[in-house]
């Protein structure tokens, strides 16, 4: 979906060392006006320097940075239309709440009354108008991290920078913030660029999610496409749960590429990607697109293992599967209230199949 | 039983502090020439220390050293304490670790070496070498209480105040120097009190134009201890009650 007008930020070619370490390789990517973008990796994978670099806290070593179509590259943090959004908040003890949202305004000189008048409006969106007047050491930490957002916002950035906001916020507490966070962009339109190590926040928000690792993007999509057909093993796994089978082709006709999975012939759905014949790949699966029948003796094909344990969550039960190879399996079952007697037991002996077509296939490259 | 050992530990540790400056204070209201004996209360010692003026004209001095000096300490030490914290600059390591030295060089070492470098220097001895010598000895006490302050400081504050728009200048006096102001101002303190009884290095560096307090009590104790002498202690030691109490409550007040 390109268009004449210039992405909201732009990163071209963008790398960024200490030393000898480089942390950022190479990262072209561009955020679209209004979009909610999440990296999203695990800790030192370089997300946060990404976010530094967009701020202007950081300056890249190489690449070009353009803001709304503006180079940016060489111009300082108090320069660049963004505002961030800091992971320890980063109030001014020393002022009022009203004081620290109206900082940004009064650096640009604005007047008094417009100041008033903005602040006002920031904290109500906030709904954090009836603390004006305190001090940051008086505030829980879900209303400083508030206070954060109405200090970023009352700027009219032209992207707001999140840098784990809600790490700091208990789990309750997190999710509503979260809500609200979705509920904010709507209402002001500004892009939304948020950094986390978090899959479900970043799922839970995101149009588009960047799963970052070792300073390279390895995915960016939509969180959907990014669950249900990740690009490579370290996407996979990062994002939730999955069972990972080994296997190996043994010839391929259109998508259609007959393999053995675990020493067993299968027929699988290989996508775009074409393998050779003796090429090995892997076959994944999450728990809750696997399928598990009773085994009875009757279908000597398959799969087959023992149900080591079961973990009852309520409206799903979890099941561990070790396989005759010796593979843990986990497996997602809706727990059936019209026939108990059709779920499984620990020590019975299963078929494990999955739903048709959901498997990704995947070259082994070895992770 | 523990509760009275408790008492009584606390009492001796506080008695062994305060004990002589109230022996002081209550001698100087000693109606007796000599120290030891107790004569009846009287006020003619203060008296007779509002009548001496060259006693009073040293305490005059004393101050006015002590408060000129420690603002230019604290001035100086201020910038020195933001400026190593903020910045990357070449020496910024020596720097920092010739402040330590300063502080724990002996004031002797320090006296006779600053002598030698006004008398080099051609200086005249008096309110200047005396003024320029408490500044330098002053000056690493503020920059290590401002530092350790800034030290404790969210170094995302200053980057919140630059992504907000903030320019330099303004990140020093909007943010940096609000959150530094109680340590600036106990640097200053330290400083003034540092500066009003220092004896060995201010006999250097001082000459016979200009006479401080701790030097005229000095050269006066040598003939005996005069009670009017007990008197100024004690006035003094009100009056540093008094600039640590307003100290206190301004800083309740800001916060």
């Amino acid at each position: 979906m390109e268009t004449s007008s210039p992405p909201c930020i732009e990163l071209e070619r963008v790398s960024k060392s200490y030393g000898d370490l480089t942390v950022i390789h190479d990262l072209s990517l561009r955020i679209h006006d209004g979009e909610f973008l999440t990296f999203l990796g695990p800790s030192g994978c370089g997300k946060t320097t990404i976010l530094r670099l967009l701020a202007g806290f950081e300056r890249p070593t190489t690449g070009r940075l353009r803001i709304r179509g503006q180079d940016v590259t060489g111009e300082p943090p108090n320069r660049r239309a963004v505002n961030t959004v800091f992971q320890s908040y980063a109030l001014f003890p020393h002022m009022t709440v009203f004081e620290n949202a109206a900082f940004g305004l009064r650096m640009r000189r604005k007047s008094k009354e417009e100041i008033r008048v903005r602040v006002e409006e920031a904290l109500r969106a906030v709904k954090m108008l009836s603390f004006a007047g305190r001090r940051p050491s008086q505030l829980s930490g879900g209303q400083q991290q508030r206070a954060a957002i109405a200090r970023a916002i009352v700027n009219k950035p032209a992207a707001l920078l999140l840098d784990e906001p809600l790490s700091a916020l208990d789990a309750k507490l997190r999710k509503e913030v979260q809500l609200e966070l979705k509920e904010l962009r709507r209402k002001l339109g500004i892009t939304f660029v948020f950094v986390t190590h978090d899959q479900e926040e970043a799922f839970s928000m995101s149009d588009r999610v960047a799963v970052i690792n070792h300073g390279v993007i390895e995915q960016i999509d939509a969180p959907n496409v990014i669950y249900e057909t990740p690009k490579n093993l370290f996407v996979a796994r990062f994002v939730g749960e999955i069972n990972v089978f080994d296997g190996v082709a043994v010839s391929q006709n259109g998508k259609v590429l007959d393999a053995r999975v675990e020493g067993r012939p299968c027929r699988l759905n290989a996508g775009e990607r074409r393998y050779a014949p003796g090429q090995k790949i892997k076959t994944l699966l999450r728990p809750e697109d696997i399928r598990l029948e009773k085994a009875n003796g009757e279908t000597p094909d398959g799969l087959f293992g023992v149900v080591a344990d079961t973990v009852y969550k309520g409206m799903t039960i979890d099941l561990i599967i070790e396989t005759d190879g010796g593979k843990k399996i986990s497996a997602t079952e809706f727990f059936n209230e019209d026939a108990p007697e059709a779920m499984f037991e620990k020590g019975e002996r299963v078929r494990v199949d999955w739903v048709e077509d959901w498997e990704v296939v995947l070259p082994d490259d070895g992770a | 039983m523990k509760r009275s050992l408790k008492a009584a530990y606390l009492t001796a540790v506080y008695g062994f502090l305060y004990l002589p400056l109230l022996v002081l204070i209550a001698f100087s209201f000693n109606d007796s020439k000599f120290l030891v004996s107790w004569k009846g209360f009287s006020l003619r010692w203060y008296a007779s220390l509002a009548g001496n003026s060259s006693l009073l004209d040293a305490a005059l001095r004393s101050l006015a050293l002590a408060a000129s000096s420690a603002t230019a300490a604290t001035l100086i030490g201020a910038l020195a304490a933001i400026a190593l914290k903020r910045y990357r600059f070449a020496g910024r390591k020596a720097l920092s670790a010739s402040l330590y030295v300063v502080t724990v060089s002996p004031d002797i070492v320090m006296g006779i070496s600053l002598l030698i470098l006004f008398i080099t220097l051609n200086l005249p001895l008096g309110f200047l070498t005396l003024f320029l010598s408490h500044v330098t000895f002053c000056l690493p006490f503020v920059t290590i209480t401002i530092l350790a302050r800034l030290s404790g400081m969210d170094q995302s504050l200053i980057e919140a105040a630059a992504d907000l728009g903030a320019g330099e200048y303004a990140i020093f006096r909007l943010v940096i120097l609000p959150i530094a102001m109680p340590a600036v101002m106990a640097g200053w303190l330290l400083s003034f009190t540092l500066s009003l009884d220092d004896v060995i290095v201010s006999f250097f560096v001082t000459g016979p134009s200009f006479e401080i307090l701790p030097l005229k009590i000095y050269s006066m104790v040598r003939l005996g201890v005069k009670p009017e002498v007990n008197a100024l202690c004690a006035v003094m030691f009100a009056i540093t009650l008094m600039v640590v109490g307003a100290t206190q409550l301004l800083m309740k007040e800001k916060r």
